[in-house]
């Protein structure tokens, strides 16, 4: 006996468009930024325990690994920044109509990567090579 | 009318027995965060070329430096938590193993902040004078 139609979970079925694109990059940036968590502590850890493991943590850093690990997570900062304050005011009960949204979604995605490429000249050299 | 019994109205609980506490608290320390985020990146660009450990040093021994350090691990962890428990709630099918992932991720955020806090707090009370 064949299985009955059921029901299928939203995303199985919704065409791809931008609001479910500005909503998993939220998701996905806002996991990137819990693990950028762990070295943020990972590098206060390391300022206070002396000149020596500072050292040591900001070559970790200054490899072209953790270098790429900054740039993801500086750039996660700015898109779930900037996408966060747009769902405060989604929850205030401002700016929900179709063309605002859309509107706003593109603003936060073009203005996150201007700004963490911006942010990224001045953070690199902060935490960049010298170590 | 309200369809909500008076005992529900009272406990402020819906038929998901809770949730907008979890809400609430995000929103709450999202707006805290936009505040501590952008003032650590001010603080990152303000420690100079190669963020040397002097500077690192100096800079937390400002106790307003150090507060708002606190403060960034504090609530960024709390918001982390609770940003991840909807995540993991959403695409985590099976009880067993959400329950064991989502305190995990309590545990671990737990003891890294600890960590952090007992960072700041060294370097604020000069432990690298």
């Amino acid at each position: 006996m064949a299985q009955p139609e059921r029901p299928l979970s939203p995303f199985m079925q919704y065409r791809w468009q931008y609001t479910n694109t500005t909503s998993i990059l939220h998701r996905i940036t806002g996991i990137l930024l819990s693990l950028c968590f762990f070295v943020l502590v990972y590098w206060l850890a390391a300022a206070a325990g002396g000149p020596e493991q500072y050292g040591r943590a900001l070559a970790c850093i200054g490899s072209p690994l953790g270098q790429l690990v900054l740039f993801g997570g500086l750039f996660s900062f700015c898109y779930h920044l900037l996408n966060g304050i747009r769902h405060l005011f989604f929850d205030a009960g401002y700016g929900f109509e179709l063309a605002v949204a859309r509107k706003t979604g593109w603003a936060v995605g073009i203005g996150s990567v201007v700004m963490a490429v911006v942010l990224w000249v001045f953070v690199g050299m902060t935490l960049g090579g010298a170590a | 009318m309200s369809l909500r019994s008076p005992l529900g109205r009272v406990l402020g609980l819906g038929s998901a027995k809770g949730g907008s506490g979890h809400w609430y608290s995000q929103r709450i320390t999202a707006v805290a965060l936009v505040i501590l985020g952008l003032w650590f990146v001010a603080s990152l660009l303000m420690l100079g070329h190669g963020a040397p450990h002097e500077s690192v040093v100096a800079w937390l021994r400002s106790p307003f430096s150090a507060v708002m350090a606190l403060l960034l691990i504090v609530v960024g962890a709390y918001h982390a938590q609770l940003g991840l428990q909807v995540v993991f709630e959403d695409y985590v099918g099976d009880k067993g193993t959400r329950v064991v992932v989502l305190v995990a991720i309590k545990f671990a955020l737990v003891v890294a902040a600890l960590i952090g806090v007992l960072a700041v707090l060294r370097l604020a009370f000069g432990a690298q004078a």
